[in-house]
Order: structure tokens, then C-alpha cells, then sequence
């Protein structure tokens, strides 16, 4: 299956080469081991989630892949080339967005500001052109503006959009964290934990949203996920993490007839 | 002495409507240069929770530079722009010297890292522009000095030409920041960093390009003030004292909120002149100017910790 000119769905869509590849990636802090010497890839336009229990190191490897973190051991190669230790804003604008587990948005913004903000990695003009509202800068404006107005439909918050996010409730904040993400119009797309705390009804529509993005867009996704059922659902690939390590890697069916991760899962006791 | 406190000055305020217009005047022309500094203040509070001490000074810098450059030679609105290059020279400079590797220290460390920004830049000013008092370049700028005389109610209000384009120029950059901050990407950036750092970071908003930002608005802020209290006190390093009023209005309106930075500098400004001149006057002897507004907003913080509009308590667990 894993040919490097990629390999087909069940569904039908075709997986491309790989875009982003960990080798090897070891992190700790102090004496805990985060992470121990962990290697995955995740490929053009395939939904890759990263799954295992509280704690297993899953939202410190996103944290990894997006700059937040850095691991003492390993590398992290993307399109094709080694990529040096960054910044978070630097790896953003080489295309990779993201959302955070406890929802990280500007609070005191309208809901059409945070998303406007995901258009910064595509600012170009100077910032004196923008204080003048110049050629280029409000062109830029105009063309950030129907791009973001495009995510906000697409993502059916149209009636908040002049909303301040604090007041929103929680499934309406999970889903303008998801369209600022959005609005970079990003390679690769990373969730943390996109449907935690949400009812049955909100995960439905989150892992629509998720798949639509993916299918109309082709954006590549990875995504953390505790609730396997939406995991088997809506992912091509599933890594297995437990207290670190990687203990499964492959298709949903692979995955789950895993013994190991059977164990985990079924809570051997942690 | 109730009545003197609570019946006369109103009755007075009645009987010479045409002399409360001119208090009020007076009260709004100072509150909106408190407002602008106010303003300086917040933003670069928001977006690096810098309690940025050399405010003060950066005035005093500002208006000494302008001073010293027309000196030299240089044509007074060549002078402005030069100045406002080395404001942004400043900005550069404190961001990579200063702020860059304190990056994650505590607060109460980048608060003293201002007032060694303060003394380096009192010393600096002296050395290159001496200790003396300095005479604004006001005409030289173009800035009217005459006055307008208004008759309203069959009284007397005298409105300077100078207030005049104070408040005209103060109310235009506020204006003009405020849209920055609202309509544009970089002033969005500005306004997120506030807001939540990770969140600014994962968008892909660099923290020093951000904070030359602030620091630079501070700069332009500090020399527009620099050139309007200067041309009412002269040019000294006593213009420091106008930043110090911004304080108040900090405490009223909120560390981190842009429109409590505005509306408190108003309040104060227009609050301390009536009190000054309807109590403080004929109950206290005067000059209650110095410490009123300070009185107002240990009374405003007593009730409402946070200030009038702050958004959060200063101090967070
Ligand atoms: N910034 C940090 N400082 C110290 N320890 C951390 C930090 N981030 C994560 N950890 C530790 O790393 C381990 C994995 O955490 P995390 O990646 O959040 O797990 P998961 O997302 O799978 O629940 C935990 O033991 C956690 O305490
Ligand atoms: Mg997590």
C-alpha cells in the first residue's frame, strides 16, 4: 500500500506522496518522556489521526509538527526537504494551521476578525501601505475579505460573523477555530482534538465539516481524536500512541484488530 | 459648607453657562492628549504586558529632537519626519536590545527594563541636546496662535487656535489609529497578540514585528503630545509629567482596553478641570489639578477593581 506515489482510498480518492514526514522524533521534558523516538508520514490529502489514551504524548506531537515544541532527538522533514528549528509563526507561514485542544482564539474579536487573521500568513503588503490603505494593502483587504466570507459559508457561520467570539458557545467556538485555520488555506491542517466536549450532534457535524474540507479543498488533515467511532469514520490512517510511544500504525481495520492497541484501549490498567 | 459643596457650584454653573463651556473646553483639550498617551500605554501593554515606564520621556525625547533638529537647520516639517525616523530607530532598537532577550521574563523585569530605557534616554537627550529649557517650534510648524472669541448666552468663550488644532490633529490620529487597529492586518495582528498569544503565534504573527509596531505608534503618539504640551509649557524635561497623568486614566480605564484608554482620558481631563475650578478653587485653595484624578480613580478601583472598562484583573492566576 505504501508506494511513494501514494495508494488509493476505499472510497475512491487518490492519496498523493508524502508530505510531511517525523523521524525518529524524541521529546522530553525534565524527566517525563513526551515522546520516545516516534516516525510516521502523513501524505498528500489523506485525513491521518493520531489517536491513544489521556496523556500518551498525541497534543505534544502536533505541537512538534506546528513549532511549539522542539524534540531534543529526530527530524521532521516537509515537501521533500529537512526543515530547521522554527518558530511557530515561521512553520505557519510555510503553510501548516492549526487549532488547539482548549480552543486558543482571540476572545475580544469579532468572529470575521479571528478568521480575517488566519489570512495573515498571506499579507504582502507593507505595513505603511496598510496604515495608508494603499494600492496593493486594500486590494490585499478586498481579496482576504472574499476569501474569508468564502470559509465563513462554507462552514455555516454566517449569522455570528459580526458575533464577539467570547460570547459564543463552545461547539461555535471548536468551529471559527476550524475556519481561521481555514482561511490560511494551509498544506497541512492539524486539529487537536476537534469534537472534544461535544454532543452527538455537534461531532456529526464537525466530521462533516472535516471531510468536506478535505474532499472539496484537498487539504491534508491531521487530526487527534479520542472518540474512536468518528476516528474509523472519517480517517484514512490511524497512528497509536500509548505513554509515548507508537503502538500502531496503518488503516482503521489494521489498527483495531492491533493487540496492543486493543490493550490500551481496553484499559489495562494505566 | 454642604451648600458650598453640593448647591453652588451648580448653581454657578448655571447662572454662567458661557464660563462652564470654557472650563469644559479647557477640561476636553488636556483629556485628549491624557487619552492619546493612554492610549500608547495600552497598546503596548496588550500585546507584550509591558508596563512601559519611559512613555514619559519618550515625550520629552520626541519634542527635543524636533526642537534640536530645527536648530540645526533643518526646515520644521523636514524636522518632523526625521523625527519621526528616529522614533522609529528607537522602536527597532529597543525591541532587539531590550525586549528580544527578555523574552518570557517576568513582568516586574521588562517593567525595570523601561526605566533603564528612561534613564539611558534622559541621559542621551541631555548629551546630545543639553539640560536647558527649549522654546517649541509652534509657528515655525504652522500652527495658528491666535484666538477665537465666542459669544454664547451673551458671554464669553474664548477658544486658542492652538487648542483648536490639538484637539483636531489628537481626535484625527486617534481616529486613524483606531481604524488601523480595526481594518487592517497588521492592526488585526496587533489587536490578537493581545488577545492570546498561542493563538497569535499559530496565525503566524511575529511577536517583534508586532512590538516594533507598538513601540513605534508609542513614538508618533509621544511626538504629537511632545508638540502640544510643549507649545503651552515650553520644552523641558518636566513634559515627562504629562505621561505620569496617563496613570490615572490607566487605573480608570483598564490596563489592556482601547476604547476605556480613550473615554477615561476624556473623563479625567474634563472631570479634573471642573472639579479644579468649581471646588477646588474657592474650597481647597487650588491646584487640585495634581492629585484629583489620581483621588477619582482609587475611589473607581475601590468598586470595580478591574477599571471602568478593563476587560480583566490586572494581576491574573
Ligand atoms: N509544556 C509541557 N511541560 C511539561 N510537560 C508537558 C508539557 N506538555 C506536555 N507535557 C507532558 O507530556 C505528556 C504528554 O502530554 P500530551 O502531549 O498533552 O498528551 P495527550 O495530548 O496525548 O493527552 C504528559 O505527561 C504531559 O504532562
Ligand atoms: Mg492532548
Amino acid at each position: 500500500m505504501k508506494d511513494t506515489d501514494g495508494y488509493m482510498t476505499e472510497d475512491g480518492r487518490q492519496i498523493g506522496g508524502v508530505l510531511m514526514e517525523m523521524k525518529n522524533i524524541t521529546l522530553r521534558f525534565g524527566g517525563v518522556v513526551a515522546i520516545q523516538d516516534i516516525s510516521f508520514d502523513v501524505r498528500e490529502g489523506e485525513i491521518r489521526a493520531i489517536i491513544g489514551p489521556n496523556g500518551a504524548g498525541k497534543s505534544s506531537m502536533l505541537n512538534v509538527i506546528s513549532g511549539f515544541y522542539h524534540p531534543q532527538e529526530g527530524e521532521v522533514w516537509y515537501k521533500g526537504e529537512r526543515r530547521p528549528a522554527m518558530k511557530p509563526y515561521e512553520v505557519a507561514r510555510l503553510g501548516v494551521a492549526r487549532t488547539f485542544q482548549n480552543i486558543a482564539l482571540f476572545e475580544g474579536m469579532s468572529v470575521l476578525d479571528n478568521v480575517m487573521t488566519g489570512r495573515l500568513t498571506h499579507m504582502h503588503a507593507g505595513i505603511g501601505a496598510q496604515a495608508l490603505w494603499w494600492g496593493t494593502a486594500r486590494d490585499e483587504e478586498i481579496a482576504n475579505r472574499r476569501k474569508v466570507e468564502e470559509v465563513i459559508d462554507f462552514l455555516e457561520i454566517q449569522h455570528i460573523r459580526k458575533t464577539p467570539v467570547g460570547t459564543l458557545p463552545y461547539g461555535l467556538k471548536k468551529r471559527v477555530e476550524l475556519a481561521r485555520a481555514l482561511a490560511a488555506q494551509p498544506s497541512i491542517l492539524l486539529l487537536d482534538e476537534p469534537m472534544a466536549g461535544m454532543n452527538v450532534e455537534e461531532k456529526e457535524d464537525m466530521s462533516r465539516f472535516i471531510l468536506d474540507v478535505n474532499d472539496e479543498f484537498g487539504t491534508t488533515i491531521a487530526l487527534i481524536e479520542h472518540d474512536m467511532g468518528v476516528v474509523m469514520d472519517i480517517s484514512d490512517r490511524v497512528v497509536v500512541m500509548d505513554y509515548g510511544k507508537k503502538i500502531g500504525d496503518g488503516t482503521p481495520e489494521e489498527v483495531r484488530s492491533n493487540q496492543d492497541v486493543i490493550d490500551a484501549y481496553l484499559g489495562v490498567a494505566h | 459648607m454642604l451648600t458650598e459643596i453640593f448647591i453652588t457650584p451648580f448653581a454657578d454653573m448655571v447662572a454662567a453657562p458661557d464660563f462652564l463651556m470654557q472650563v469644559l473646553w479647557e477640561g476636553l483639550v488636556s483629556g485628549i492628549l491624557y487619552a492619546l498617551i493612554a492610549l500608547g500605554f495600552v497598546l503596548i501593554f496588550r500585546s507584550s504586558r509591558i508596563f512601559n515606564f519611559a512613555q514619559g520621556i519618550m515625550v520629552v525625547f520626541a519634542a527635543l529632537t524636533l526642537v534640536g533638529l530645527y536648530a540645526m537647520g533643518v526646515p520644521a516639517w523636514i524636522a518632523v519626519g526625521l523625527t519621526l525616523v528616529v522614533m522609529f530607530i528607537l522602536a527597532v532598537s529597543i525591541e532587539r536590545i531590550v525586549l528580544r532577550p527578555l523574552v518570557g521574563q517576568p513582568d516586574i523585569i521588562l517593567f525595570m527594563a523601561t526605566i533603564g530605557i528612561t534613564l539611558f534616554l534622559i541621559g542621551l537627550g541631555e548629551i546630545i541636546f543639553g539640560g536647558e529649557n527649549k522654546v517649541m517650534i509652534t509657528e515655525e510648524l504652522g500652527i495658528p496662535t491666535g484666538d477665537t472669541v465666542l459669544e454664547p448666552w451673551d458671554g464669553l468663550l474664548i477658544l486658542q487656535h492652538l487648542d483648536i488644532t490639538v484637539v483636531v490633529v489628537a481626535t484625527l490620529l486617534v481616529a486613524a489609529l483606531l481604524a488601523f487597529l480595526n481594518y487592517t492586518q497588521m492592526g488585526r495582528a496587533i489587536r490578537a497578540l493581545g488577545d492570546d498569544h498561542q493563538a497569535a503565534l499559530s496565525v503566524g504573527i511575529s511577536l517583534q514585528t508586532v512590538w516594533v509596531l507598538v513601540w513605534f505608534i508609542a513614538g508618533i503618539i509621544a511626538l504629537v503630545t511632545g508638540i502640544a504640551w510643549g507649545a503651552r509649557a515650553g520644552v523641558s524635561f518636566a513634559l515627562e509629567v504629562i505621561a505620569y497623568k496617563a496613570l490615572p486614566v490607566l487605573m480608570l480605564g483598564g490596563l489592556e482596553s482601547i476604547t476605556g484608554a480613550i473615554i477615561g482620558g476624556l473623563m479625567i481631563g474634563i472631570l479634573e478641570k471642573l472639579f479644579e475650578i468649581y471646588w477646588g478653587q474657592p474650597l481647597l485653595g487650588g491646584n487640585t489639578e495634581t492629585w484629583f484624578a489620581f483621588v477619582l480613580a482609587l475611589v473607581v478601583l475601590l468598586f470595580r477593581p478591574q477599571g471602568l472598562f478593563g476587560e480583566r484583573i490586572i494581576e491574573r492566576v
